[in-house]
This record gives C-alpha cells, structure tokens and sequence, in this order.
C-alpha cells in the first residue's frame, strides 16, 4: 500500500479526471440527443397521429335533435304539435344529502317508490355531473308549487324538453297515429346517426308513414370536454333542422262533428273527396287520447284501453272488416248493366224468397212478404234481395269479382298511413286457395247481397263509392295535402294519383245506377228516404245491412229481443251533390241495426256540414 | 454615464456573489431553469396559484440552503463526508425497520418533527463517500480500492431498493457509479461490470423486481395492452408531446394537461406538458438549458482544486443529468416508468433541496480554488 501512494502523481490523476470529465460530457450529449431523437419523432413525424389522438380524447360529438314536424288539417288547424314538458331533474354532484332531497321533495310533490328506484338506476349510470330526471311530465300546479321552492336545494331544477302534443286529445287519433319512446325494435330499424338525440318516433299512422318527413335532420354539436367528460365549451355546431310540416286533407271540424254523432255508438266514417281522393274525414269510434301514449302510458291506463270491450285502439276506418251488405247493390247493379246480364227494364218477381234449381234453401229477402215486381231502379231503391239473387245467379261468381276489383274491393287502396287491410272479394279461385273446396251457387247469391266472404274497411267503402260518383276514376286515398319543407319555405303538394280506372261501356247504365241510388235517399219508397226529406242538393246512397249473427232458415230477426252484440251493422253509402259529387261517406255503426236508422243520418250531417263549408249549398239554393 | 452605472451595477453583484461564493453562471442558469419551472408548473396545476406559492417557497428555502452549503469549506464538506455516509446507511436500515409507508413503499422516518427521506440524504452522501474515499487513493482505481467502493455503493442501493423505491436507487448507485468512472476505473473492468450486469438481467427480472415494476418494463414495450391501467400514463405523456407538435399548443392551452387527461402532470409528467404546450423548440431550449447546467457543474468539476472536488462535482452534475434523462426518457415513451422527477421542475420539495444542495457543493468547490483555466 505505502509504495503506491508515493507513485500518486497528482498531475496526471488530474488528467485522468478530465479526460473522463470529457467523455461523460460526450456521453451526455450523446443519450439527450437520444431523447431530443424522440422528441423528434413523436412532435414532428407522428404529429398528426398523436394530434387526432389528443382531438379524439378531448372533443366528443353531441347529437342536437331536430323539432318534430307539425301537422295541421286542411284548414291550418293545429293536430299535433311540441310542446315543453317539465321535468323534475336532479344533478348528483351538486347535492350532499340525496336522500334527506327526496325526502323533502315529497312535502311539494308525491314521488313514487318506483320512480325512486328509477331515478338510482339511471343515476348509477351517470356522470355525477349530468341531470337524471327524476319525474317526468310535471302538471302546472306541481311546476308552480315546486319553483317557488327549489331555490331551497341546490342541484334540483325543473327543465323543459319539447314533446309531442296533440291539441285535440282523442279527435283524430285513427287518422293522426301517435309517437312513443324510441324502443328495441325500433332501433332495429333506423339508421342511429338520424336519430342520435331523437327520443321519438312515429309508432302507427301518419306520424309513422311519414315519419321521415316529420322527425328532420339531426344537428350536432363539437364540445370540448375533460377527462370526466364533463363538457367545458362548445367548439362548433351544426344546427338541426326541423322536420317537415304536414298539411292533411282531413277537415278537423268535419271529423270532429262525425265522432260527436256518434256519440256513445262504435263504428267509423270516412269520408272522401270523389275528384282527387282526399280524405276528409277518417274516424273510428270509440277512440282514445293518443296524448297518453307520448311518454309512456301507465300499466293502468293501457290495460283499460286494450281490455275494453268496445275496443277503442282498433282502427276501424282500415284495419276493421265488415260484410257491406246491401252497400255493394249499386255496383253489382252497375255490373249487370255493363255484362249485359240485365236490362234497366228487366224485372224479377219478388216473393219474399229465391230458389235455386234443385235446391231447397230458401236464398230470404229481407222483406217477408216481398217487393212484388221489381227493375234494376226498384231494387235498388228498395234494396230488394231477391232481384240481386237473381242478377248474381245469372252474372256468376267470376264477373261479379273481376267488376268489384276495379272499384277497390279485396284489394289495398294504398293510403298513406300504417295497417291498412284489404278485406276480400271471393271467387273461385280464392276459395280453391285458401279454403280448398270448390265453389257453391248458393255463395254466389249471398255474395251477390253483399254477405258471405265479402268484406270491406270502411276505407274501401268509401273509395269504391268515390269511384262510382266519378264514374269509374279510382283515386289512391290520401291523408296528406301537402309537405312544408321548413328549411326553405317550399311546399312539395301531393298530387291526385288515379290508381285505376274504369271505362264505363254506356253512360247510360251509370246513369241509370246513379238515378236509382237517388231514389234510395229522395225516391218515396226509398230505403233512406228519411234523410232525403228536407236536403236542399240530391244525395245518390245505399243503404246496407250487415248480419253479424247467423239466423236459422225458419227464425225471424228480431232487433229487440238480441243482444246488443250481436244486431246487425248498419251501413250506408252515398255521395253529394249527386250530380257534382264532392263528397263520399261510408259510415259503419256497429250493431247499429238498420242502415237507414242509424248510418245515414251520420252521412247526411256530415254532408250538410261540408257542403256548406265548401259554399256549394249556396250555389245549390240559388 | 449610464454605462458606467451599468458597469458598476454588474460590478456590485459580482462582488456580493462573490462575497457569498455563489457561482454566477450557475446561479443565472438555475434562476432561469427555476423560473421556468414555476411558469411551466402554473399551467400543469390548473392556474393554482396556492401551489405556486407553495413551491416557490420551497425553492426559496433550496436556495437559501443552496447558499449556506456553498459557504462550507470544502474540507469541512470532505471531513463530513463518512459521517453522513453512516449516518446515511444506518437511517435507511431504521427506514426497514420503524419506517413509515406511504403510497405502498416504505421511504419516510418520522423524526418528530420532521418527516424524513434518509435516501434522499444518501444522494449527496454517496458521492461525497466515494470521493473522499478515492481521492485519497492513486488513480486509477486499483482492485482493492475498486471492490471497497462498489461495497460501498451496494449496500445503500440495496436498502433504498428494498423499499422498494427504484428511481431513487438508480440515482444512489449512479451517483456511486460516477465518482468510480472519473476516478478512472478502466474501460474493460466497465465493460466487465456491464456485461455481468446484463448477464444478471433475467435473474433480477424474476427475484428482484415487484409485480408492478415488471409491469412497468412490459408496459413501455406495449402501452396498448392496457390502456386504461398501466398504459394509461405512458399513453396520454406520448399524446400529449406529439400533439404539442413543432410549436406547442402555448402556455395554458395544451388540451390535454389542461382538461385533465395527462395523469401526474405537476409532478414526474410535466415535461409532458412543456412538450405539449411548447412544442419540439421550446422542449429543445429546455433540455439546452439542462445541458448548460450539467456542463457547468462538469467544467467546474475539471477546473477543481482538488480530487475530491473533482470528482464530487462530477459525480453530482451527472447525477443531474441522470434525473433529467430518465425522466424525459420516461415520458417520451423511452424508459420504464419510474418515480424520477424533473429536476427543479416538478412539484415537490424534497428532491429540490437535495438538489439545491448539490449545486450549494459545486459551488464550493468552484470557489475553493486555484482556477486553472
């Protein structure tokens, strides 16, 4: 040890430190330039990744959903609109105390177990800082009640959101449709980027067929928001654009005075304009406040609405099918003219009965004692049976099908508006088809009086009564007048769509049709010859009667002594002015008995009512 | 006139520089770095100005012990040295034994009044350990001198990493490490210890590290594979400098520190928010200003009387600069996360004050002098 301390050589030790001093410095500036390379390569060459990285972390998109559509009847009444709902909303982050909160909201306001328990789970999902709403659809006087006192608690706020609103409650309802909540199946179907925000959607009826109309373009919103995701400002914003207005052709007051007349009676009217295929009115009784089912109806109040025995959510107007009885007596009329199988002088004998050869049924007229000696006119008029049996006997199953097809029966009129049925027109084939059995006579002849097989929606009555007032012009039924493109103040007007059209071989046989429904409603012996009496213009209508209940070959139908249930529909048809028709009504009153007691009267009101608004009745007077 | 004013205004702080044996390049460069560091520190902290004042003072104590070390005289400082060694070694084996835990690792002694990091002591006691040990001894370092000195570094390092405290240990033994280097223990025995060291990695791997240190070494090699847990720091740091791009997004509008994405972002990641806030160039002025210090501490190192200052000067600038690399080596993805802050920037009290008493010895030893150049 003590040899090497004398060889310590402070010069050179000296050196040594330095030139290690020097390499450290190199090695230094060596490793930084490694770092700085990194640096490089993380700031410069991958900037942009790291740049779409950090937008990504920090913007988030929010969906603006756009204001529903309004729509408006042909007179520019309100039939639905949004109105702001209020909603009790409580933000978590800003309370202490949750539960002494809810505690002391009682005292203002009646929460329920149930939405309680709600109000946790969604909380639970949550951000602390976003408001869960804790009751929905708060009435005035709870608003007024509870903003006096919410400056009490902090975190508690009653906030609006538009919702759907229809002003006239359960007017309307079976032309207008509803929207709900947005549910699973739904989001099967719609493209989620359209409805990101959107928390309804079109469920049944106008408001689902133009649901693309109605719901608009959704907006968005870029906002900058922190690794909480709580939203800090708004970077840009695309807003939403509103969805179209639709202007219907239903006259609010026509459809308003057609439920009224219906009082506490079930059944549906539609009525339609002949030259473009209008829907003026399209009602069915008993209805229901589509208001209920805006944000979410109650267990209670849809068990009531679907157990009801008068069955207020069926629409009748085109999902309801009923045998058209004696309705369908003008158009087989019409048939036997242009087939040739009758002449308008041929008459028949009327017994009360009809036979066919080498049968024994009796084919009953609805009068006992029978017409006597009836044409193509008194038969119509009178509504005989047994010249009808006649007719379709000799006419036969497959013309008298192929005619009514042309006037829409047994097929889909095409109106704009959801479950809609087609009702069935029988023949041969169909019978083979679906029944698999061949096809009897007898079927012909209870065809032939609108019974059997046969049915029809109110809708198609309608229609097919549009089309004979226009001489065979068949217009695809609408709802819709016009589209309003918000946007840019355009209106897109949907034009009348002929669907088909039937060229009537002599004027004369429609004319003739055309006389004897006029006797139906003004002729002495006509069936509805009560409504006929004081009209200041000529109505051209049928009566009809619709079994609903099989009677026995010997029984009588005695309305009295059956229960309500089950008493014939009562029918009628007809349109006004009979010889410039602007109006076509098929009324329904289910059970209502006869065609003329009951179901004409409805049309004539209705009639009066339009005719008079539209200043035709002047006209008419002068 | 006013030259001449000027003239003497330099001359008046020169002289009470001087009067207190404060370096001035050193003293310019570390108030630039410091006043940085606040202004850099405000942006990280969300404009939390509590805190600013909190770590100004801090470093207002740092300074005023940097200044009382730099009054010691280096003989007093070199006669100190085994005793703080001791008394280094002896607190950490009381830091195994009544040590108090704090985020799962067991660093602190309650003095009583004080709470007490015996292993933040140990980075100015090791090098002034090993060179007033070795400046003693021929140079280069012989065996004997070689084996009693890396004795003498494994032990503190061996302690402070039972803690387990790794970025501290790393900044122990490297301290060790270089006063061995300058003392010039030759090239093939490094290369030696090296290889040994490499040799022994797979060994260490399996009975040395924590869980969570190894997977912190997978994480930097894979940050995607957890990018919610153990990635996620790595993950927003790299975001956060390479969206910062050329330029910087500016002071207080880097989106990433400031909406609260960045994790740590006063303390071990706020090079991440000058990266991001300041971009490339002003990360490059930063570590500029890193280099001048360390490549002041390593001139004053070579200018120095004597071996010990030599290599205590060396020793503590290259442990600076030990802090500054791992710690952007770190948050630039390069390094495995380990707790290293950035020197004199990061929020936090104890490492400043070693630090500053670092730099309160370099001082020393610059001004206790025959300068030779």
């Amino acid at each position: 040890m003590a040899p090497r301390e004398q060889l310590k050589d402070d010069y050179s030790e000296t050196r040594l430190i330095q030139r290690r001093l020097i390499v450290a410095a190199v090695i230094v500036l060596l490793m930084m330039s490694l770092v700085l390379g990194r640096l490089y390569v993380l700031q410069v060459v991958e900037h942009d990744h790291f740049s779409t990285l950090s937008n990504s972390n920090r913007v988030r998109i929010k969906a603006l959903p756009p204001t529903r559509g309004l729509i408006y009847d042909r007179n520019g009444v309100v039939l639905a609109d949004n109105l702001p709902a209020y909603r009790l909303e409580i933000i978590r982050e800003r309370i202490d105390d949750l539960d002494a909160t809810l505690q002391d909201l009682q005292q203002y306001v009646a929460i329920s177990e149930l939405a309680i328990k709600r109000f946790r789970q969604a909380a639970k999902r949550a951000r602390p800082f976003e408001s869960i709403p804790l009751l929905l659809n708060l009435s005035d006087d709870e608003v007024a009640t509870l903003a006096v006192n919410l400056h009490k608690y902090k975190g508690v706020e009653i906030n609006a959101r538009l919702a759907r609103h229809y002003p006239l409650g359960k007017h309307a309802v079976h032309a207008l449709g509803y929207v709900g909540r947005i549910d699973e199946r739904d989001l099967e179907k719609l493209d989620e980027t359209r409805y990101a925000g959107t928390s309804h959607i079109g469920k049944l009826g106008l408001e689902k067929f133009y649901e693309s109309d109605l719901h608009g373009e959704v907006g968005f919103q870029r906002v900058e928001v922190n690794a909480a995701g709580r939203t800090l400002r708004v970077l840009d914003e695309r807003p939403p654009l509103a969805g179209h207005d639709l202007h219907l052709t239903i006259d609010s007051g026509l459809q308003q005075l057609a439920e009224d007349l219906f009082a506490d009676e079930r059944g549906s009217v539609v009525a339609i304009d002949p030259a473009n295929g209008e829907v003026l009115a399209l009602v069915s009784m008993p209805s229901f406040d589509p208001n209920l089912f805006v944000n979410g109806i109650s267990i209670k109040d849809y068990g009531a609405l679907r157990d009801s025995p008068s069955r207020p959510l069926f629409n009748r107007a085109l999902t309801g099918q009923y045998p058209p009885g004696s309705t369908t007596k003008p158009f087989f009329g019409l048939a036997g003219l242009e087939y040739s199988v009758v002449g308008p002088k041929k008459s028949v004998y009327c017994g009360g009965y009809y036979l066919l050869p080498n049968e024994e049924r009796r084919y009953r007229d609805w009068k006992k004692e029978g017409h006597g000696k009836m044409d193509l006119h008194d038969a119509i008029a009178q509504s005989c049976d047994v010249y009808f049996y006649d007719l379709s006997y000799a006419m036969g199953i497959d013309r008298m099908s192929e005619f009514m097809q042309q006037f829409g029966f047994g097929r889909l009129t095409g109106i704009d508006s959801t479950g809609e049925q087609s009702g069935l027109m029988p023949s041969r084939e169909w019978k083979r088809r679906a029944r698999g059995m061949p096809w009897f006579p007898g079927e012909t002849l209870i065809t032939g009086i609108g019974q059997g097989a046969l049915l029809v929606t109110p809708l198609q009555l309608a229609v097919a009564t549009a089309a004979l007032a226009k001489q065979g012009d068949l217009y695809r039924p609408h709802l819709v007048k016009s589209i309003n493109f918000a946007e840019d103040e355009m209106q897109l007007a949907i034009e009348p769509e002929l669907t088909s059209q039937y060229q009537i071989k002599k004027k004369l046989n429609w004319d003739h049709v055309i006389k004897s429904m006029v006797s139906v409603v003004h002729g002495l012996r006509g069936t509805a010859y009560r409504i006929g009496v004081d009209a200041p213009y000529k109505i051209a209508g049928k009566t009809g009667t619709a079994q609903v209940f099989g009677i026995g070959q010997d029984e009588e139908y005695e309305e009295d002594k059956i229960a309500k249930q089950l008493r014939d529909h009562a029918l009628f048809m007809g349109f006004a002015p009979a010889d410039d028709p602007q109006i076509a009504v098929a009324v329904i009153v289910e059970n209502g008995g006869s065609g003329s007691s009951t179901a004409a009267p409805i049309a004539r009101k209705m009639m009066d009512a339009y005719l008079f608004s539209q200043g035709a009745l002047a006209q008419e007077k002068s | 006139m006013s030259r001449v004013m000027e003239n003497d205004s330099m001359q008046l702080s020169r002289r009470i520089l001087d009067a207190f044996r404060l370096d001035p390049i050193l003293i310019l460069l570390l108030f630039l770095l410091s006043a940085l560091g606040l202004m850099i520190l405000f942006s990280a902290s969300g404009s939390d100005t509590d805190l600013i004042m909190r770590q100004f003072t801090r470093l207002g104590i740092a300074l005023l012990l940097m200044v009382a070390v730099a009054n010691v005289s280096l003989r007093v400082l070199k006669k100190l040295s085994l005793a703080f060694y001791l008394a280094g070694v002896l607190l950490l084996v009381a830091v195994i034994g009544f040590g108090e835990i704090g985020k799962g690792a067991q660093r602190w002694l309650d003095l009583g009044f004080i709470r007490f990091q015996p292993s933040e002591l140990m980075k100015l006691a090791m090098p002034m350990m090993l060179a007033s040990y070795l400046s003693e001894k021929v140079l280069p370092v012989g065996w004997k001198d070689l084996f009693v000195s890396v004795l003498l570094v494994i032990v503190p390092v061996l302690l402070i990493a039972k803690q387990p405290d790794l970025g501290t240990a790393l900044l122990v033994g490297s301290a060790g490490f270089f006063v061995l280097f300058l003392a010039g223990v030759r090239w093939k025995i490094i290369m030696i210890l090296g290889l040994l060291v490499s040799l022994m990695a797979p060994l260490l791997w399996k009975f040395a590290l924590h869980d969570y240190q190894r997977s912190r070494i997978l994480t930097l090699l894979d940050p995607e594979s957890d990018p919610l847990g153990a990635g996620y720091h790595i993950i927003q740091s790299k975001i956060a400098i390479g969206s910062g791009g050329v330029y910087g997004k500016g002071w207080l509008n880097g989106t990433q520190s400031q909406l609260d994405f960045l994790p740590e972002r006063s303390t071990d990641f706020i090079f991440s928010v000058f990266g991001e806030e300041f971009g490339l160039f002003g990360s490059l002025l930063l570590v500029l200003l890193y280099l001048m210090i360390i490549y002041r501490g390593l001139y004053i190192a070579a200018c120095a009387s004597d071996n010990y200052g030599r290599l205590l000067a060396g020793a503590l600038s290259l442990t600076f600069f030990v802090y500054l690399f791992v710690n952007t080596g770190m948050v630039a993805g390069l390094l495995p996360v380990v707790g290293v802050p950035l020197p004199l920037v990061s929020y936090g009290g104890t490492s400043m004050v070693t630090l500053m008493l670092g730099f309160g010895m370099i001082m020393t030893i610059r001004s206790s002098k025959r300068f030779l150049g």
